[in-house]
């Protein structure tokens, strides 16, 4: 019997896990994926909003605000690549500036510090690859950028490190409710016939969070899924610009932003349209040209050729216009509806959700062996040439490297496969290493990676996948 | 990283941990064949680091023939082309780190590598070879639009888990692009028992050697997709299909599907074989220039790069067309090494001054194309001595002529050339010409004497 399951192991279910890690409880994480983090946590914009932009009085806004002072120390703790890059909102012309003076009035009524409009001559210092036309913007100085799914990793693995267990390709079908009172708990059933139980349920399970209330028995709500596609730039265009650029919001939407990535690289998105299709993570031909149309006429100089690979995220729409997070019956919880800004606001959102569990009764007592800090998978990268060879004297394997566009070691994927969340699969190795997501992208060591796993693992070549299910990666043996 | 820092690490104090003459950077044909030349030209301090296990770069998996006929006059497969040259290096006794993977080369011809045995270290070398090969594009480059599924790969690492694992990535496959590699694994799947449905290529001919379409495709009914290209990638977990369109040049737009001419091909495997990059990152970071064209190092007819003592060579340099042709280029890199380290160890005995034993100062003339032929190496020349240079067109050309002609500088620093104003140093006539295929021409003595110091030599068809 847990003391409190959590369907949907993403930013928001992570951050949730590890905020409630922190005390004597039984948690585990139910996962439908073969990995955490799969779903929007690891298609975004990978920006830690200022807040300017949600409506005063939403969760957004009050979340927004809070979790953007918190990132900073999380992403310490937690050995998450963060900068504090700052964001700026580009205008063209008057009815720009209207827009952005509003934005800067929203702002400071949602708490954001330090807004100002910044003339067309301090913008073309901040930023000399800007259009020649942008005459001003808003700037946040506290608009920072992370990475979003090291983030989720990191949450995860810190609550596992302090008790939480992790059950992958748990596809939750069916919650029942036993007992009444005090007595009663939840058994959660997955489509593959596990069954868990626990007293409480916090349903974060983005896209899908609609369909997993309405199991619980209190579906009052709908996710509309919201199709972003990005394209990630090569390390080459990384210094186009040094902040987050958006343009102003029109009637059309907030438009593509411009944003240079922790790891150098150089991102532009996402484009916006709502679909029907949970399930649909392709990229449009449509959706790239718009992305590069737009760029060329905030940015002319950014080279889009450089593209090394262009990918889709789904935003889990709701329909009540804010983040759903309450408690509408004994023991079920929702972070649902968590779309832009839910990375930003996650930490926020995980206090507050573990506030709403206290509240409801459950006794929350502090452990007295919390770990509240987590080695970053990037750690044998800071290190000098001394400090390195220390490393390597004992674990020989940090000498040999296996990525050689991003000079990724042997120690650093086995490190991947062993540390919490253990990668199971390519695509793990390849987010928590960043092996073969450079110019080659696996095209060299891809096949290596497989072997070590399998080898790692010892689990036959045949049945290793790109991203768990039915993802193989190869189909038999020669002849 | 709290504060963006970069990976890079900062190797400002560098200590030196060991010192050779010649350090080649890469063990595929190119960096052993320069080890060899060097060493046969009388080098005996010579390393090569190699990043892989063993000796052979990427003709380790291309267990195919058609290598050696250039400079054996019989067909090897790769692995035999490889262990030729391979036994040279043994019986030599050059030093060779394996499973080493170089992380830096600098200026001062200081070349900082890890390896699990040694950590991270810093060789001193009085030469640097670079040999590094290249890479395929991948998917991404490409911009491809539709979902990300298992079952992409690029045509040399399909080509690595069948030759090396032996595993068959798929059994329904469709290749994009008409690279030799792509060509070499429609045969390689289809004898496997996989088959291929499709060649698409994106231009209106091959970059293939004529050779590989014929025996890869041909032979075996797979038919070549001229002007077509997949246009969007299906399936979520594993490949389930492509959809393939025909393209038009559209001029500002380049090469567009045309509308109507989709077509569904339902498959499970995506081989991508859409060109080649020469693999140039240690070399950019060296503050070495690339060539847009060749994406290598510019260099003189001694493949010397703009930082003297800094050689580039084979596919790092420019992408070949035989394996062959990137060893014997080696070979003009290796024994330039070797007498750039004579000529420091003879300055140095005779007690020039540190810092000042650079060998003297030369003459520089630049080549340059037209546009049709659309890269030459090397890109300048130093010395007015019998000079092969190698080129590929943009395009396929019926009965074109090659004509290279010089527009001195009226200022001859150097005085000593008989040429002056524009003139057509030499002429040649092809039945065809196409961008799979290498070319070369031989600048005589004679020609560049008449080219005077700063002059341009221009490479042109008509």
């Amino acid at each position: 019997m847990f003391d409190v399951a959590i369907i949907g192991a993403g930013v928001i279910g992570g951050m949730i896990a590890r905020e409630l890690s922190v005390y004597e409880l039984k948690i585990c994480m139910l996962e439908a994926e073969n990995d955490v983090g799969r779903g929007s946590s690891s298609a975004n914009s990978a920006i830690v909003h200022a807040g300017f932009d949600a409506k005063p009085g939403t969760l957004k806004a009050r979340f927004n605000v809070e979790g953007s002072g918190m990132m900073e120390r999380v992403c310490a703790d937690l050995g998450v690549k963060y900068k504090k890059n700052g964001s700026i909102v580009v205008g063209f012309g008057e009815e720009d500036r209207k827009t952005l003076e509003e934005l800067l009035e929203r702002g400071r009524r949602n708490g954001v510090r330090e807004l100002y409009i910044a003339e067309k001559e301090e913008l073309h210092a901040m930023e000399p690859g800007l259009a020649e036309d942008a005459d001003c913007a808003l700037v946040a100085p506290t608009g920072a950028i992370v990475c979003p799914y090291e983030l989720t990793f990191a949450a995860v693995g810190n609550a596992m490190d302090n008790g939480a267990e992790l059950l992958l390709n748990f596809e939750a079908e069916k919650i029942e409710e036993t007992g009444s009172g005090k007595d009663a708990y939840y058994t959660v059933e997955a489509k593959d016939g596990r069954k868990i139980e626990a007293r409480n349920i916090v349903n974060s399970a983005g896209l899908y969070s609609d369909a997993i209330a309405e199991m619980a028995g209190c579906g009052t709500f709908k996710i509309t899924p919201r199709r972003g596609e990005y394209m990630l730039l090569d390390k080459t265009s990384g210094n186009a610009c040094s902040c987050t650029i958006f343009r102003t919001p029109t009637k059309m939407g907030k438009g593509i932003l411009i944003s240079p990535t922790v790891d150098g690289n150089l991102l532009l998105g996402p484009t916006s349209v709502n679909i029907d299709d949970k399930e649909d993570f392709s990229v449009t031909a449509e959706g790239l040209d718009r992305i590069i149309a737009q760029v060329r006429r905030e940015m002319p100089k950014v080279n889009t050729g450089s593209v090394i690979t262009s990918f889709c995220g789904l935003r889990a729409v709701g329909d009540t216009g804010d983040f759903i997070i309450n408690n509408p019956k004994r023991g079920f919880f929702n972070a649902a509806a968590i779309e832009s800004p839910g990375l930003t606001s996650s930490p926020a959102i995980a206090r507050y959700v573990a506030e709403l569990i206290r509240d409801s009764g459950l006794e929350m007592k502090k452990k007295d062996n919390y770990i509240a800090t987590r080695r970053a998978y990037h750690w044998f990268r800071e290190l000098d040439k001394e400090e390195r060879n220390k490393v390597i004297a004992k674990e020989p394997e940090y000498g040999h490297v296996i990525c050689r566009c991003e000079n990724i070691t042997e120690g650093e994927i086995l490190n991947a496969i062993r540390q919490n969340p253990r990668a199971t699969d390519i695509d793990g190795v390849k987010m928590r290493t960043r092996a073969q997501m450079g110019r080659c992208q696996g095209g060299f060591c891809g096949p290596h990676i497989v072997k070590m796993m399998a080898e790692f693992m010892g689990v036959p070549i045949l049945s290793l996948t790109k991203k768990g299910k039915g993802s193989f990666m190869n189909i038999q043996k020669t002849k | 990283m709290q504060d963006g820092k970069t990976e890079e690490m900062n190797f400002e104090e560098k200590t030196v941990d060991f010192r050779y003459d010649i350090v080649i950077i890469g063990g595929g044909p190119a960096g052993m064949s320069a080890a060899v030349q060097a060493y046969e030209d009388g080098s005996r301090s010579i390393l090569i680091i190699e990043r892989e296990k063993r000796l052979g770069g990427i003709l380790k998996q291309c267990i195919h023939p058609g290598f050696g006929l250039e400079m054996y006059k019989e067909e090897l497969t790769g692995p035999e082309f490889a262990a030729r040259i391979a036994a040279k290096v043994r019986e030599y006794g050059i030093k060779c780190m394996m499973s080493t993977m170089v992380l830096d080369v600098d200026q001062q011809l200081r070349v900082t590598a890890t390896s699990s045995e040694l950590g991270v270290f810093t060789v001193q070398a009085k030469a640097v070879v670079l040999a590094m090969g290249c890479r395929e594009r991948p998917r991404g480059a490409l911009n491809t639009p539709g979902t990300r599924p298992a079952g992409v790969y690029t045509a040399g690492a399909a080509q690595y888990f069948v030759n090396m694992y032996g595993y068959l990535p798929g059994k329904e496959v469709v290749i994009l692009g008409s690279g030799d590699i792509g060509l070499i694994m429609a045969r390689r799947m289809t004898l496997e028992g996989a088959k291929v449905k499709a060649v698409c290529e994106v231009m209106p001919y091959s970059g293939g050697l004529a050779r590989n379409i014929e025996q890869c495709l041909n032979d075996f009914g797979i038919p070549l997709m001229l002007s077509h290209t997949v246009i969007e990638v299906h399936g979520k977990e594993r490949l389930t299909g492509v959809t393939i369109a025909q393209v038009e040049n559209v001029p500002g737009a380049g090469r567009v599907p045309v509308k109507g001419t989709e077509q569904y091909i339902p498959c499970d495997t995506l081989l991508l074989s859409v060109g080649l990059i020469p693999e140039n990152e240690l070399t950019v970071k060296c503050g070495i220039k690339l060539d847009p064209a060749t994406k290598g190092a510019a260099v003189d007819q001694d493949r010397q790069t703009e930082i003297p003592g800094i050689y580039s060579c084979g596919n790092v340099l420019h992408v070949h067309d035989l394996a062959d042709f990137a060893a014997q280029e080696a070979r003009i890199a290796g024994a330039a090494a070797a007498k750039r380290v004579r000529e420091l160890d003879r300055a140095e005995k005779e007690g020039a001054v540190e810092g000042e034993n650079e060998p003297e100062k030369k003459i520089r003339i630049g080549l340059k194309t037209d546009g049709k032929v659309r890269y030459v190496v090397p890109q300048f020349i130093t010395a007015r001595e019998d000079v092969n240079v190698f080129y590929r067109v943009s395009d396929v050309f019926d009965a074109p002529q090659l004509t290279v002609t010089v527009e001195n500088n009226a200022k001859d620093a150097d005085g000593s050339a008989t040429g002056e104003g524009t003139e057509t140093l030499l002429k040649k006539k092809y039945l065809k010409l196409a961008p799979g295929t290498m070319q070369s021409v031989t600048l005589k003595k004679e020609m560049l004497e008449r080219c005077t110091d700063g002059g341009t030599i221009k490479f042109g068809l008509s």
